[in-house]
């Protein structure tokens, strides 16, 4: 799999280029500002991008830019935003084409790698990714607008454990019920939330998306 | 050369002060006496009270503006920051009011009526006395003619008429000292007519000293709240990130030390330091956003305080008409502001729904902060308020309260932006 990475500092950038290709990612370019990323990113097309949100010239978020450009080149290539922060604004940035094959992962969720590398893979492969804090604040703040009221408690479980990019077997797992049992809660979420019928992926990335603008 | 060429210039400012500036201050003087002829009488002068203060301002800002760039005499403007007034008569009536009870429009109006003699005289003086040494010199060239036709005046102490040709040149000779003389005391008389438009145009010694007691208590407000976010800073650097920091060593160099005997235990050690590592970097990040926002300095106060919003409990709808970017210093105090308030109604206002208004006008930035909760909020009481308050007077901000019993609560906070800082006006002073 092809990965093009985004990172100013040299120390995170190398590690990163170990990391990845120790568990069998080629590097396809490795860059350290905006523009050069655009450029990457439309040049090599790579299967997935590793991004870092504060890069130069102008260290503020460089990087969200560069993919929000590139996508308008490339509609849906998938990327996966690291940063010392996560914001729902950028978030919901990043979603809003409704293209999915998006992760926005904080930069110390690299620590645990075996995660970190499956979260890159299931972005390649058109999922979302969303980081546990993004996801924390989200129903910290509860559902105040329609339609995200109508869930139940559990199906906002499941919606948000989908949000992290889980799979249904995953959720099941974490939730400690059957499989069929949540793929009944996310076709329920997905007919409360007039999500249209289409395919399963692509629903759960507009089921994201309808989470985060509630 | 440069002495003669600065000699000259300031000549040529005198005749612009006169020539050019001369009719509009006297339309300037007509107007103020008609609002204040027709306020005496009728009343209906008070309509005219806006335009004619708007007229007044624009001939200060102007004398204060060329003075700074040809005589380098800063006059400060002394007016206070204009509200919002709002549409309609109730408007125009707030407007009539405001210029009416601001001393400086009186002391522009003082100006307008003196200026036209003491300001006159003081700039025309030079330019008068080098064309009337010009006349000087035409009298000698032109003699004859003059003198053929009846002319029969004096030039100074030399009497000028057919029969004294003997004294044909002396009026060039006078013209010539007389026009010197214009000269050299150009930049003296302009010096003092600026000195003159600063007598009314400037703030008065009372204003001065009413700025200079605000300035110094919010600076040391300002200085107390930065001493009091540095030992915070500190303490949260202490007790969270340098203590995970050292645990994260302990940890590491345990493990080393059984990585051979006790292969799992030094496992277990190593997820340990990177736990600590990771709960560092979370302390660091929560204190870097109680510093500077990084959305703020990503994006600028508008998408900061709408991320406020997504990350804050409470419903928001935040409304904003600011284009481009602030100052940062300004930027952060209208972003903690912002974020203090709806603290304050997530702590006592019981509301469900709050509305954030964010505009830009007459170099006012203005952010409303409205919640449909409780009300009865009281700023002598409240010191999530009072901080706001302190926070913004450090630039020279306000904030109003409304909050009957029952609610809703409306925090008016106003920051001046169009600033007057020595900044952007020795910019304009160096064109």
């Amino acid at each position: 799999m092809r990965v093009v990475l985004a990172e100013d500092l040299f120390l995170l950038r190398d590690g990163m280029i170990r990391l990845l290709e120790a568990y069998g990612f080629q590097i396809a370019a490795a860059v350290g500002d905006g523009p050069a990323l655009v450029e990457a990113l439309v040049t090599e097309r790579p299967d997935v991008a590793v991004v870092d949100v504060r890069m130069p010239p102008t260290f503020t978020d460089e990087g969200l830019k560069a993919v929000l450009e590139a996508r308008q080149v490339v509609p849906g290539l998938p990327v996966l935003v690291l940063s010392q922060y996560v914001e729902q604004l950028y978030a919901r940035e990043l979603l809003a084409d409704g293209a999915g094959a998006i992760g926005y992962l904080l930069k110390d969720r690299v620590f645990d790698s075996d995660s970190f590398v499956d979260a890159v893979r299931r972005v390649a492969a058109g999922g979302t990714v969303m980081d546990p804090e993004v996801i924390a604040k989200l129903l910290a703040r509860g559902a105040r607008k329609e339609p995200l009221g109508e869930l139940t408690d559990r199906e906002r479980e499941v919606l948000a454990l989908m949000a992290e990019g889980r799979s249904n077997a995953a959720i099941a797992e974490r939730l400690v019920v059957t499989e069929r049992a949540i793929a009944k809660h996310t076709s329920n979420i997905f007919m409360k939330l007039g999500l249209p019928e289409s395919g399963d992926d692509n629903r759960r990335v507009l089921a994201v998306l309808a989470f985060l603008k509630a | 050369m440069t002495n003669t060429k600065k000699r000259l210039s300031a000549v040529a400012e005198g005749g612009f002060w006169f020539f050019v500036m001369l009719l509009p201050m006297l339309v300037g003087y007509v107007a103020l006496t008609l609002s204040v002829s027709l306020v005496a009488s009728i009343g209906l002068g008070l309509l005219l009270i806006p335009p004619t203060a708007a007229y007044l301002r624009w001939l200060a800002d102007l004398r204060r503006s060329r003075v700074r760039q040809w005589r380098g005499i800063d006059i400060p403007r002394p007016y206070r920051a204009a509200p919002e007034f709002g549409a309609g008569f109730a408007g125009y009536w707030r407007r009539i009011r405001f210029h009416g009870t601001d001393p400086a429009f009186w002391r522009d109006g003082a100006w307008v009526l003196l200026d036209p003699v003491v300001g006159t005289l003081l700039a025309a003086v030079p330019i008068g006395l080098v064309l009337n040494g010009l006349y000087g010199l035409v009298i000698s060239v032109m003699w004859s003619v003059f003198t053929q036709h009846g002319f029969n005046d004096w030039y100074l102490f030399v009497h000028v008429h057919r029969g004294n040709e003997g004294l044909r040149w002396a009026p060039t000779a006078l013209g010539v000292l007389e026009a010197a003389f214009g000269v050299a005391i150009a930049p003296a008389m302009l010096n003092a007519h600026a000195r003159w438009s600063r007598v009314l145009l400037a703030p008065t010694p009372a204003q001065i000293r009413a700025r200079l007691k605000h300035l110094t208590e919010t600076r040391a407000d300002a200085l107390d709240t930065q001493a009091a976010e540095l030992r915070r800073i500190e303490r949260d650097l202490h007790d969270g990130a340098q203590a995970r920091l050292v645990a994260m060593g302990m940890h590491l160099n345990a493990a080393s030390q059984l990585l051979e005997k006790d292969p799992e235990a030094a496992q277990k050690l190593l997820m340990e330091a990177r736990d600590s590592s990771a709960r560092a970097l979370t302390e660091l990040r929560d204190l870097v956003r109680g510093i500077h926002p990084p959305v703020l300095a990503d994006r600028g106060l508008v998408d900061a305080v709408r991320a406020l919003a997504l990350d804050s409990p409470l419903d928001i709808a935040v409304h904003a008409e600011v284009v481009g970017r602030l100052d940062a210093p300004l930027e952060s105090a209208a972003y903690f502001a912002v974020s203090e308030a709806l603290t304050n109604v997530a702590k006592h206002a019981r509301a469900t729904q709050v509305w954030i208004d964010m505009r830009m006008a007459g170099g006012l930035l203005k952010i409303t902060v409205t919640d449909n909760g409780i009300g009865g909020a009281d700023q002598a009481r409240g010191t999530g308020l009072h901080g706001i308050e302190r926070r913004l007077a450090t630039f020279d901000g306000i904030l109003a309260l409304s909050s009957p019993r029952g609610g809703p609560t409306i925090v008016t906070m106003e920051l001046p932006c169009a600033s007057s800082s020595p900044k952007t006006s020795s910019s304009s002073a160096t064109g």
